[in-house]
């Protein structure tokens, strides 16, 4: 997984702010953003959703995506996945 | 983790609904085949004349029952019915209706959201959760 300073390089497709949104919303966020882009893609998903921590890996590693990062910003966390399929 | 599961949805309150829907979601997101059989006030939660307004609360959670609502409401929690919606377009999910209930009270497939996929009897019900776990609530 790429450092925090690395990941801010990687250009993403999409950024969604999820940060008003309880558990599972920003799992389903970023569910449907990663449908909606193209394979190669890389999405990012805002969240102050603790459940994410655990459920986003989880789901990606499920979904066979790639996690590219996740970056605790100032009081929330960003996650950046890439579409791999 | 089974790879199936179908959730009975008996009750028709703002407290058990919400835990249905959450569940769902998350079956959905982790790609479980995932069965809903709306049965009793459950079907009425999703009567086209009922799904977005406010759920009831069981008396017996009183004051504090209205507090949760209202903290609920506040920070914005997405209502059962949009969560449950969004599972459906997001997974393997399908929303059956007990036919049952639909008869007894003279209702139709029109009557109910569009997110209810069908009605089936008890025994399709049964026989489409064969395999996987069953939660009834």
């Amino acid at each position: 997984m790429a450092e925090n300073s690395d990941l801010d390089a990687v250009e993403t497709v999409q950024e969604i702010d999820a940060r008003g949104s309880f558990c599972p919303g920003p799992l389903m966020e970023m569910i449907r953003a990663v449908r909606d882009s193209q394979v190669g893609d890389a999405v990012a998903v805002w969240s102050k959703d603790p459940g994410s921590r655990t459920d986003i890996p989880a789901w990606i590693q499920k979904a066979k995506h790639e996690l590219i990062g996740v970056q605790d910003k100032d009081g929330y966390t960003r996650f950046v996945v890439r579409k791999m399929h | 983790m089974s790879s199936k599961m179908s959730f009975v949805a008996f009750s028709g309150t703002a407290d058990k609904l919400q835990a249905l829907a959450t569940m769902v979601s998350g079956a959905a997101a982790m790609e479980v085949e995932t069965h809903v059989f709306l049965t009793f006030w459950g079907i009425m939660a999703l009567r086209k004349d009922a799904v977005d307004k406010p759920l009831p609360l069981p008396t017996e959670y009183g004051e504090q029952g209205k507090q949760i609502l209202e903290i609920m409401e506040q920070r914005g929690v997405t209502p059962f019915a949009e969560l449950l919606r969004l599972a459906t377009s997001v997974g393997d999910v399908h929303i059956h209706a007990c036919a049952m209930t639909v008869d007894l009270f003279n209702m139709g497939k029109d009557d109910l959201d569009d997110m209810v996929e069908d009605i089936i009897g008890v025994g399709t019900f049964i026989q489409l959760a064969e395999g996987g776990s069953v939660v009834f609530i």
